[in-house]
C-alpha cells in the first residue's frame, strides 16, 4: 500500500512530475558529460605506468637530447630497458585530421609498451621495413586504412612529404590505452635529416625507460639527471604519469571551472527538485493531517514522503545515466581526435548515482520536517 | 455507562502574546451508545471540543476518559496510536486520500493494525456492504458524488470498530438528499451497532437525528437547547 501511495503520488500532477524528471535527467545527463571529459583529460595520466620514467631536455620539452645518452642512460643502475620517440607532427592531408605521430625505435619502444598489442606477423614486419608504420585501431578506422596501404604525412616540423607503408594496426591492452597513435621508423626520419638537414639529425625528443622496480624511480631518475648535469643538454627525468601530469596542469584551470559547473548544476536541480517537493507538500498539507489523525505517525509520513523525491530524482538520474552513453559516444565521434579515452567510466556512474542520491534527499528535507511538525488541527483547517 | 467522561476542562489558544480562552471548565458525560449532537454559533469552541475527544488536541486542564483511559495524559505517539484503535472520523469535506480508491480509502486505518490482507478484506468488503458502495469500490474519490465519498468515509470511520465516532458537520457540504442518507446511516450505526457518536451540527435536521442536543455559546455547555435551538428544530 504504501508503495503503491507512493507511486501515484509522484505521478499525481503527470505534467509537474515529467518535467521534473526531465529536468534531473539532464542535469544527471550534464553532470556525466563533464565528469567524463574531465576523466577523459587525465587520460593520458591515467593510462601511465609507475614502471616507466620519461627523460626530456631541462630546458624545455621543444629541445631534443643527442642520441648519444642512449647508451649512458643504459648503463644506469636499475634501467631494464630505454627506448625513445620523436614527436613528428606530420599532417594527413589536412590539419584538421589531426592525430598523433611518433618517430621511434620500433623494438623497444613496443616492448617498453605491453599496452599496444601487435599480431606477430606484423610487428616482425613492421621491425623489418625502415619505411613501415603502425597505426591504432581506431585511428585506421577513421581513415579507413588497411594493412599495406601507403599514407603520406606532410612534415610541420620536420618539411617534405613522408610515404609510410602501414605494417601493422595495433589495438589496446584495455579501455585505457589510446588507439589513435601513429608509429613508424626513428631510424627513417633520422637518415633522411642526415642529408637533408644534417643539424637536426642524431636527436630525439624523449628518452623512456622502463624500469627493472617501480620502486627505484626517484633513484634511477636521480642518476640519470646527474649524468648529463652541466652538459650543453642536461636532461629532466619524470615518472611517465608526471610527465603526462605537466600536459593537463597547463589546463588547470580550466579543469577546475568545469569541476565547479559540475556541481553548479547538481546544486541548481536539487533546488528545484526542493521547489516542487515543497509546493506538492504544500497542496496536500491537509491530507497528511488526515493520515496523522487516522493515527499515522511523522515518521511514516516522511518516509512517504522522502520515498516519492527519492523515485523521483531515481528516475530522473536513470534515465540520465541511460542517456550518457549515447551521448558521450556521440561527443567522441566529434571531437574523438581530441579525447582518444572518451567512455563513461564506472567512476562517472557511481558520482551519477550519488549526485541523483543526495538530490533526492536534500529535496525532501524541509517538507519531512513540515510533515512530522504540522498540527492535525491546522492542517485540517478549521470549518464551521 | 459512561463511555465518554469529561471532568472540567479548559482550553485555550495562543494568538499572537494574548491568550483566547475557548472552553472554559466544562464537564460532560456521554453513555455508551448515546447519540449526540452539538450545536453553537460558529467560533464557540465545538470543533475545539470534538478535537479533544477525539484525541486530536490537548486541553490546558482537567480530565477526558473514554473507555476507561485517560487520554489526557497520553503522550503525542500514544495518542496516535489510541485514535487509530478507538476513534472513528467523519469530517465536513469527507477527507478521503484522492489517489487512493474507495476500497483503498477504507482499507487505510487498517493498516496500522496488524491484520492480514485477508483480514483486511474481510473487514473492507463488511464496511462497503454496510454503506451500499460495494458496486463503487474501484473508483477514486473524484469518481464519487460528494454524498458517496461521504458514505466511503463513513465505511473507513467504522472499519477499525471503533469505540467512538466524531463527525464534525457530517452533513455541511451535502445536498439534502444525501444529507438524509448520511444522517440515516449515522442512525443505524449508533442504534444497531452500539456505536457512541458525537456530532458536531448546524443543521437543525440533523440535530434532530440525534437522542441528545447540547449547545454550546461562549465556552459554556448548557443542556436545554436555548431559544436559538429550538427556533431552528422547528424550522
Ligand atoms: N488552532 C487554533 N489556533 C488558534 N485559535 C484557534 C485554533 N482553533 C480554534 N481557534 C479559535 O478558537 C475558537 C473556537 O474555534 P472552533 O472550535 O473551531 O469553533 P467552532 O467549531 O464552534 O466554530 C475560535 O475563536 C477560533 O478562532
Ligand atoms: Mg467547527
Amino acid at each position: 500500500m504504501r508503495l503503491k501511495l507512493l507511486f501515484r503520488n509522484v505521478f499525481r500532477h503527470k505534467l509537474r512530475a515529467f518535467l521534473t524528471i526531465v529536468g534531473i535527467g539532464v542535469a544527471i545527463l550534464a553532470f556525466g558529460m563533464l565528469r567524463t571529459v574531465i576523466s577523459a583529460w587525465y587520460a593520458g595520466v591515467n593510462a601511465s605506468s609507475s614502471s616507466r620514467l620519461v627523460t626530456r631536455n631541462a630546458t624545455s620539452l621543444i629541445f631534443p637530447l643527442p642520441i648519444s645518452y642512449l647508451e649512458k642512460i643504459r648503463e644506469v643502475n636499475g634501467v631494464r630497458e630505454v627506448s625513445y620517440s620523436n614527436w613528428f607532427g606530420g599532417i594527413y592531408i589536412d590539419a584538421k585530421n589531426f592525430f598523433v605521430n611518433f618517430a621511434v625505435e620500433p623494438r623497444s619502444y613496443f616492448d617498453l609498451y605491453p599496452e599496444f598489442v601487435l599480431p606477430e606477423a606484423q610487428s616482425t614486419a613492421f621491425f623489418r621495413d625502415r619505411k613501415a608504420c603502425v597505426a591504432g585501431r581506431k585511428l585506421a578506422k577513421r581513415f579507413g586504412w588497411s594493412v599495406g596501404d601507403i599514407i603520406t604525412l606532410k612534415g610541420t616540423i620536420y618539411p617534405g612529404n613522408w610515404d609510410f607503408v602501414l605494417r601493422g594496426i595495433y589495438h589496446g591492452k584495455n579501455a585505457a590505452t589510446d588507439e589513435n597513435q601513429f608509429f613508424f621508423h626513428w631510424s627513417y626520419l633520422n637518415e633522411s635529416l642526415k642529408k637533408n638537414d644534417p643539424r637536426r639529425a642524431d636527436h630525439v625528443g624523449v628518452y623512456v625507460i622502463d624500469l627493472k622496480h617501480p620502486d627505484m624511480a626517484a633513484d634511477v631518475s636521480e642518476a640519470v639527471d646527474t649524468l648529463f648535469r652541466n652538459s650543453y643538454a642536461e636532461t629532466l627525468t619524470e615518472t611517465e604519469k608526471a610527465f603526462q601530469m605537466s600536459f593537463v596542469s597547463m589546463t588547470e584551470a580550466i579543469l577546475t571551472v568545469i569541476q565547479i559547473v559540475s556541481y553548479v548544476i547538481i546544486v541548481i536541480i536539487m533546488a528545484v527538485v526542493a521547489n516542487t517537493m515543497a509546493m506538492s507538500v504544500r497542496e496536500r498539507m491537509g491530507e497528511f493531517a488526515v493520515f496523522k489523525t487516522l493515527g499515522f505517525g511523522g515518521s511514516y509520513l516522511s518516509i512517504l514522503i522522502l520515498g516519492e523525491s527519492m523515485a523521483l530524482s531515481g528516475i530522473g538520474g536513470l534515465l540520465g545515466i541511460v542517456f550518457t552513453f549515447p551521448a558521450a559516444r556521440a561527443f567522441a565521434e566529434a571531437v574523438g581526435q581530441f579525447f582518444p579515452i572518451f567512455h563513461v567510466s564506472l567512476d562517472t556512474i557511481f558520482m551519477d548515482i550519488g549526485a541523483a542520491t543526495a538530490v533526492g534527499a536534500v529535496a525532501a528535507m524541509i517538507p519531512m520536517w513540515r510533515v512530522i511538525h504540522i498540527r492535525i488541527a491546522d492542517g485540517l483547517g478549521r470549518t464551521g | 455507562m459512561n463511555v465518554i467522561e469529561i471532568n472540567d476542562i479548559v482550553k485555550s489558544y495562543r494568538r499572537g502574546n494574548q491568550r483566547i480562552r475557548v472552553l472554559e471548565h466544562i464537564s460532560l458525560t456521554i453513555a455508551n451508545g448515546e447519540f449526540l449532537s452539538l450545536m453553537g454559533p460558529s467560533g464557540s469552541g465545538k470543533s475545539t471540543l470534538l478535537n479533544l475527544i477525539a484525541g486530536l488536541d490537548q486541553v490546558d486542564s482537567g480530565s477526558i476518559r473514554i473507555g476507561g483511559t485517560e487520554i489526557s495524559t497520553l503522550s503525542e505517539t500514544g495518542l496516535a496510536a489510541w485514535r487509530a484503535g478507538r476513534v472513528g472520523f467523519i469530517f465536513q469535506f469527507y477527507n478521503l486520500i484522492p489517489v487512493l480508491t474507495a476500497y483503498e480509502n477504507i482499507e487505510l486505518p487498517l493498516m496500522l493494525t496488524g491484520l492480514s490482507k485477508k483480514a483486511r478484506h474481510a473487514h473492507v468488503i463488511t464496511a462497503l456492504s454496510l454503506v451500499s458502495l460495494q458496486d463503487r469500490m474501484d473508483h477514486y474519490p473524484r469518481q464519487l458524488s460528494g454524498g458517496q465519498q461521504q458514505r466511503v468515509a463513513i465505511a473507513r470511520a467504522v472499519v477499525t470498530d471503533p469505540t467512538i465516532l466524531v463527525a464534525d458537520e457530517p452533513t455541511g457540504d451535502l445536498d439534502r438528499r444525501s444529507a438524509e442518507d448520511v444522517l440515516e446511516l449515522m442512525d443505524q450505526l449508533c442504534t444497531q451497532l452500539g456505536k457512541t457518536i458525537v456530532m458536531v451540527t448546524h443543521d437543525p435536521r440533523a440535530a434532530g437525528r440525534a437522542h441528545t442536543l447540547k449547545y454550546l455559546e461562549k465556552g459554556v455547555l448548557s443542556d436545554a437547547p436555548q431559544v436559538a435551538v429550538s427556533e431552528c428544530l422547528q424550522a
